[in-house]
């Protein structure tokens, strides 16, 4: 029955899954093994250069139903290392699709694994943490492929921001006929200049914080906070991004600068966790880390509760915070910090995603603090 | 914000009967709704008119009022209970209509009395089609096109703007009931009128149509706080064209993009908002044009329903008991997530599984009714499947709605031929166009006879995705067939392949020639079986320790074999007409006494719906299919002590000779004594031994026979196919030329059953015996004696607890009856006998060893709880020790059951009962006389009894007898005119009764139908004579049914009400709780 090609998955702790390998066969995945709870938004996550360096397990188990289309990218390739899934669709359903998630893995060279117990793994993952995998449909000695895990980089030390940032800077246009773009909570009234960093930015920010009137100029996670200030901003964004937060060492210390020139500043995911090292904080690596578009988080000034989309396996130590940060957020699944802001600077931040893509929209009214922020700044 | 300090007692309100469209989903969210209550520490009163729930049972509620469901009867209990609050959202339509009527009556104001869980704004924005446009319209979303109506005249001018298609939609009522789809002119009067008379407000919707666009749905919930969250999101297969209760849906979603799913998202939040529902959940559904993803708001409801309680078992997300805490005034942060214990309830569910509903249908007990489904809801019940994959699920909840099938086709060697003529293609085609209770099967036979997915799609609106999924299965079957397949020749990762995408073990011995033992051997020792994963909110995101489980053929087991007693309790899957909430009660029941004797309880059930599928009723829950297979799988992981099949009406018995073959430990009755009392020749010779009469009878295999035995016996007789429950495919043969058509026909319908005849006994009065048995002893529950009489399904006819009309001789001669033959069977556990008195001679008519569709009944009237007492029986206990009396005549109330019909969905079906069960629920009247309990159970089960007007009476020439006359003068005693057709008249007149003439639909006109459509008719007395109604009475039966003029179609129902009728006249209703009732005896449980 089955002509579907045999592949591998290997873990680090040497449990090794068998499946079927799709899309780019000739590829190989190495990276950190995580999963995603999210029911729908597969061509997001895998094209969200957050999950650099990661291979992705989807829980739902069927992926590429509704196939891919040209607009709901979040940049310009796969950025995933590789995909597990229980089933790839062989066909795709939806009026905006142009190909299937099979041909498009193809064009990115992503090899998935399909065939497995997808709840298993995830369970393996929970308890025991994320880990480093590998998925090769060329190799079928487990041993090998177990070993070669073992020596794929930790995530941990390393800075992964390079690899996704932009190559110089540039102004952000936005795509003309784009589809179903959700409309701000209010219509801005006024243009405000930001300065982007990108340490891996999503598509979906840029189209929120455009919406929101601010015109964006993106600069690549190496720009120097003289470069950044050149442009005169009336607000400062920090992007999300993959990899260890500390090891951005570079960044932290921009960011440190910059804060200190009292322009409003916003933060998401990496930005969020730079912000806090570069104000003293430290932060740690959660053991499965949060990735999904149903964490409820409650904001602590207003008590309201948001469901969010989130993706980080790092954290901010809330006992480490200093006195001049302030939380403003906890996750409610597990009480971790998820927002933070500064008691006197226009600065604030949050782990989680409020551009969505995917997720629910619940948190968008950030955007809209942030340009408040400005309108303040800008007196 | 905690707890609502300034309410303290809460009425809640049931939603009645079961009918097509409420069902036991209310059961389920309304025990949840009193539980959470009760335990927070508010008095909860509740009110609802149909015994069968578990709701009822008067340990739910701290007073229980099965009183009809009115905003008279609903003030009474005010005055008594004086609550702060009444939570109307629990019981579907029902209940919203009756809380909107207590407050447009000011009832609510003058009693101070709060709504809680929804606003009376809230439900008159949601329920007001003009209204909710005006809100969609607020909210920047579209809805069809479409103007209201209150004539033809308007209508016709819509009709201009808008062209065919048209959607015609009678405001107010229930299930979409009176609507329809127009093509034409033609049509869109006749619905349009029909639409105008169902509606209540006289108002019809005229809309544009948007058949075969996809169709959603979500569940959202809402705190005062603003917090909102989506509980679900669920995919119709059917397009929009088909009554969301009539098509097979999905959860979650399949085919939306993140950006499509977060648009509705926001959408149903802003409805949310601006509807104002504050506290608690509802649904909205959505359709979206395939083409270009234009998203369209169909309706909201401002309350929990069907696909709520279907979110909440497919999801593991409670929805009733959450919203009843948020209504209460609790906000979504403060609940825990009682799956995982440890996350808050404020959050949106995610699931690793795939969610499959399918409906069940039971046309076939409707003859005249052609089976098309549309914007009304039509069908009766509905199972739900987990699975990995949608394959998989949907394969499961093909084989668990129990219709004979075991999967999407190849399940009969019909499948086995590929070869298909060019006439018989064009055939097919033609049907996928049409959407029927069996298209998901023409599908497959489109797909096996190679009609391509395009053309698929475009003749039946089914989503290409899903229909490659169907292919799918297809093809694995079509490869075993093409490469002739043997068992053998298939190796074991090819085997656990079909086992992944749902194939039943039946199926693949079909597809391989051989038997479902076979199969189950050879898959077995290949080491293919399944595991257990769990449903657990989050998608394994957090550990969860719940055990509520599916099966699946994946490599990880999660389930947790224990070292605890357990006793396993079969479910009885969806409903349908002969088998619903009763037998659910019954597994209820019988959970909660396993529960108290420290037993592990573990239920296997596949209906959504239910109580019994909540994973806090038992220890641990396996949402299955009630197959063989599947129970076995559960039986072989689990090894329980013991295994229960006499709570779950024929869906467990059915599975009782394999699982006895088996080794399966059946705990009660024995296979044995079940199979004694199924099996008419073992079960004659019985009577015979015990000098217990029935009626003289006989089986055959064909009509040479059937006539012979007929002959033999007597006309008229009474023909049924053996095994067959609720009185399917039963009638009454008066002559050899309808024996003989029958018989041809049942042979067809049922090719392995023999053919059972019995005398019929004309005018014998029918009772219902309930007891349980310990072996050694036997304790009668209840006695009841049915209204009609004998030839009306037991199921169908009224009956009154204790007997009316019974002598104390007669009264013990059953009760030693049911004890000679409790001890003969040895039954352990319930027990059922019906019984016939003629001609003061008493015959059993039928011996059933398991729980009937009555004990629910008897324990509401009686306050034993037969259920729970079998319960303990079965595992041990003695009746001795127990300490339960004998049901006696001394009864100080009378109580009445009495059943309803969906005729109201079935236009074309004729309205006169038989032998085959048709209606779908009952409701129950008690009071302290036959009279004031009689008025309550007609007014709950929507025949509201007038107390003046004009009573039309036309009988039969058999009918015409001096009973006959005294039931008219009855009436004209009362103060009743009467009007009659000429042979009845002059009937009536020769004993001194004056009754004007009318003229009968054929006669000319103004006729009776033209009285009945005139108002001018306020009852009917209409006797059919003989096998079938006359097409003129056919017609009165409908004139009534539109007009809901209520119909008695036997002397015996005309002569019960006039009691109640002279009852109404000179005394005020009263009420009264259950716990008034049996104020000295009420047994603790559970």
């Amino acid at each position: 029955m089955h002509k579907k090609p045999r592949a591998i998955l290997a873990l680090e702790n040497g449990l090794t899954f068998s499946g079927y390998g799709f899309g780019h066969l000739d590829s190989e995945a190495e990276g950190e093994v995580v999963f995603n709870t999210a029911l729908t938004g597969y061509q997001e996550i895998m094209s969200d250069p957050s999950y650099k360096g990661q291979i992705m397990t989807f829980t739902y188990p069927h992926i590429g139903n509704y196939g891919i289309n040209p607009y709901d990218f979040e940049s310009d390739a796969f950025q995933t290392e590789g995909i597990i899934v229980k089933e790839c669709s062989a066909i795709y359903s939806n009026w905006r699709a142009t190909e299937s998630l099979q041909n498009a893995m193809e064009r990115f060279n992503i090899i998935g694994i399909e065939g497995i117990d997808t709840r298993s793994l995830v369970r393996v993952l929970r308890n025991e943490g994320v880990m480093r995998g590998i998925i090769s449909a060329k190799v079928s000695d487990t041993n090998q492929l177990v070993e070669r895990a073992q020596h794929i980089p930790s995530m941990e030390g390393l800075d992964l921001t390079l690899g996704v940032t932009c190559s110089a800077p540039y102004q952000y246009q936005p795509v003309q006929d784009d589809q179903l773009i959700q409309k701000p909570l209010s219509t801005p009234t006024k243009t405000y200049k930001v300065a982007a960093i990108d340490y891996g930015i999503k598509r979906n920010i840029l189209r929120r914080l455009h919406s929101y009137g601010c015109q964006i100029t993106v600069f690549p996670a190496t720009a120097s906070a003289q470069e950044i200030l050149a442009i005169n901003p009336d607000g400062i964004f920090l992007s999300n991004g993959p990899g260890d937060p500390a090891a951005a060492k570079h960044a932290i210390a921009t960011i440190s600068e910059l804060v200190k020139k009292g322009i409003p500043t916003f933060g998401i995911c990496l930005g969020h966790q730079l912000l806090g090292l570069a104000f003293g904080a430290k932060t740690y690596k959660l053991t499965f880390g949060h990735r999904g578009a149903n964490h409820p988080v409650k904001n602590l000034l207003t008590n309201a509760i948001e469901i969010s989309s989130q993706n980080h396996g790092f954290a901010i130590d809330v006992s480490s915070l200093p006195s001049h940060l302030q939380a403003t957020h906890i996750n409610l699944n597990d009480n971790t910090l998820s927002g933070i802001c500064h008691k006197e600077l226009p600065v604030f931040s949050v782990q989680y995603h409020p551009e969505a893509a995917p997720g629910p929209h619940d948190s968008d009214y950030l955007f809209k603090q942030f340009t408040s922020m400005m309108d303040i700044y800008l007196g | 914000m905690p707890r609502r300090q300034d309410i303290h007692s809460i009425l809640v309100i049931g939603s009645g009967p079961i009918v097509i469209g409420q069902a036991c989903e209310f059961d389920y969210s309304g025990t949840q709704a009193c539980k959470v209550l009760k335990e927070e520490g508010f008095r909860v009163s509740l009110v609802n008119s149909n015994p069968a729930t578990i709701m009822t049972d008067p340990i739910i509620a701290d007073a229980t009022y099965i009183e009809p469901i009115t905003s008279e009867y609903i003030e009474k209990i005010i005055q008594k209970e004086r609550p702060d609050a009444i939570l109307p959202t629990m019981g579907g339509q029902t209940a919203l209509n009756v809380a909107m009527d207590l407050y447009e009556k000011g009832i609510l104001k003058k009693y101070n009395v709060t709504l809680i869980g929804s606003s009376v704004s809230a439900i008159k924005k949601a329920e007001d089609r003009e209204l909710f446009l005006q809100a969609m319209k607020n909210c920047d979303l579209e809805m069809p096109e479409g103007e209201f109506v209150n004539s033809l005249q308007e209508g016709l001018v819509i009709i201009q703007k808008i062209g065919f298609p048209a959607v015609i939609r009678p405001s107010y009522t229930l299930g979409g009931s009176g609507g329809g789809i127009a093509y034409n002119l033609d049509e869109f009067k006749q619905l349009l009128e029909i639409g105008i008379m169902a509606s209540p407000i006289k108002r019809v919707l005229v809309e544009e149509s948007i058949l075969g666009w996809k169709e959603y749905e979500l569940e959202v919930m809402r705190d005062t706080k603003d917090n909102c969250v989506i509980v679900c999101s669920i995919e119709n297969v059917d397009p929009m064209g088909v009554h969301t209760g009539d098509s097979i849906t999905v959860a979650p979603a399949q085919t939306l993009t993140d950006r499509e799913y977060q648009q509705m998202r926001d959408a149903a939040i802003k409805i949310m908002r601006e509807i104002g529902v504050e506290t608690g959940g509802s649904n909205v559904q959505f359709a979206v044009n395939p083409k270009n993803g234009r998203i369209i708001v169909i309706e909201m409801n401002p309350r929990v329903s069907r696909s709520s309680a279907l979110a909440s078992k497919a999801t593991g997300f409670p929805i009733a008991k959450i919203a009843a805490k948020l209504a209460v005034g609790y906000t979504l942060d403060e609940i825990i997530n009682d799956i995982t214990e440890k996350t808050p309830a404020c959050f949106e569910p995610s699931i690793d599984y795939v969610v499959t509903k399918v409906p069940r249908w039971d046309f076939e007990k409707f003859r005249d009714v052609e089976d098309i489904l549309g914007i009304q809801m039509k069908s009766v019940g509905e199972a739900m499947s987990f699975g990995r994959t949608f394959k998989e699920s949907f394969q499961k909840a093909l084989r668990s709605t129990e219709k004979g099938r075991f999967g999407f086709g190849f399940d009969s060697d019909i499948y086995l031929s590929n070869s298909i003529s060019e006439h018989q293609l064009i055939d097919l085609k033609n049907r996928l166009k049409i959407h029927t209770s069996v298209s998901i099967y023409d599908v497959c036979d489109a797909l096996r006879f190679g009609v391509s997915i395009t053309e698929i799609h475009t003749l039946s609106g089914y989503d290409s995705w899903f229909l490659h999924q169907f292919k799918e299965i297809v093809d694995a079957a079509n490869f075993l067939i093409v490469h002739n397949s043997t068992l053998e020749e298939i190796d074991a990762s090819h085997l656990r392949y079909l086992k992944e995408i749902g194939f039943s073990d039946i199926q693949i011995a079909v597809l391989t020639k051989t038997d479902e033992y076979a199969v189950r051997h050879y898959r077995k020792n290949l080491g293919i079986i399944p595991v257990f994963k769990t449903v657990d909110t989050c998608a394994a995101e957090f550990e969860s320790d719940t055990p509520y489980h599916y099966s699946t053929y994946e490599y990880e087991n999660e389930a947790i074999r224990t070292d605890n007693k357990k006793v396993v309790i079969l479910g009885s899957g969806p409903n349908r007409i002969g088998q619903g909430i009763e037998f659910d009660y019954c597994c209820v029941q019988g959970v909660f006494a396993a529960r108290n004797a420290n037993y592990e309880t573990i239920m296997i059930n596949c209906n959504p719906e239910t109580v019994s599928t909540d994973y806090d009723t038992t220890t641990k829950l396996y949402f299955e299919p009630l197959t063989f297979e599947d129970v076995l799988n559960v039986l072989d992981f689990e090894q329980p002590d013991g295994v229960v099949v006499t709570f779950g009406g024929q869906t467990p018995l059915k599975l009782s000779k394999k699982l006895h073959e088996y080794g399966a430990p059946i705990i009660g009755t024995s296979y044995e004594g079940i199979d004694l009392a199924e099996d008419r020749k073992r079960f004659g010779a019985l009577l015979q031994d015990l000098a217990i009469p029935c009626p003289e009878w006989g089986t055959v295999l064909n009509a040479d026979e059937a006539v012979s035995v007929a002959q033999h016996i007597g006309y008229p007789v009474l023909v049924r196919p053996s095994y067959v429950l609720g009185g399917r495919a039963m009638q009454i043969c008066y002559r050899e030329e309808s024996l003989r058509h029958y018989v041809l026909k049942a042979i067809e319908a049922f090719p392995n059953n023999q053919i059972l005849i019995d005398r019929f006994l004309e005018n014998a009065y029918e009772f219902d015996v309930d007891a349980v048995s310990d072996g050694d002893e036997v304790v009668i529950g209840g006695m009841m004696q049915h209204i009609e009489e004998a030839g009306v399904h037991s199921g169908d006819s009224s009956c009154v607890l204790p007997p009316y009309s019974i002598t104390n001789e007669q009264f013990d001669i059953m009760v030693l009856y049911t004890k000679r033959l409790a001890k003969a069977l040895h039954v352990i556990g319930l027990l059922n006998i019906q019984f016939a008195i003629q001609s003061g001679k008493i015959y059993v008519l039928e011996v059933n060893p398991r729980a009937s569709r009555t004990v629910p009944f008897v324990a509401k009237s009686t306050n034993v709880n037969l259920s729970q007492i079998a319960m303990r029986i079965m595992l041990g206990e003695k009746i001795k020790d127990i300490g339960v009396r004998d049901f006696s005549l001394s009864a100080k109330r009378v109580a009445i059951k009495e059943s309803v019909f969906p005729f109201i969905k079935f236009p074309k079906a004729s309205v006169f009962l038989g032998p085959e069960m048709r209606s779908t629920g009952e409701v129950m009247g008690i009071d302290s006389t036959f009279g004031k309990a009689i008025i309550k159970s007609r007014i709950s089960s929507g025949n509201t009894l007038p107390l003046k007007g004009t009573v039309f009476i036309s009988l039969s020439d058999l009918e015409k007898t001096i009973r006959a006359a005294e039931i008219a003068r009855g009436y004209t005693e009362l103060g009743f005119s009467l009007i009659a057709t000429s042979g009845t008249a002059d009937f009536l007149l020769q004993h001194g009764i004056s009754a004007e003439k009318v003229l009968k639909h054929y006669e000319g006109r103004p006729s009776i139908i033209d009285a009945m459509s005139e108002g001018k008719v306020h009852l009917v007395i209409n006797t059919p004579i003989g096998e079938n109604a006359r097409y003129d009475e056919h017609i009165i039966g409908q004139t009534a049914l539109k007009y809901k003029i209520p119909l008695f179609t036997t002397l015996a129902a005309a002569y019960a009400s006039l009691s109640g009728i002279q009852e109404s006249i000179t005394n005020e209703p009263e009420v009264k709780s259950l716990q008034e009732y049996f104020k000295k005896s009420l047994i603790p449980a559970a």
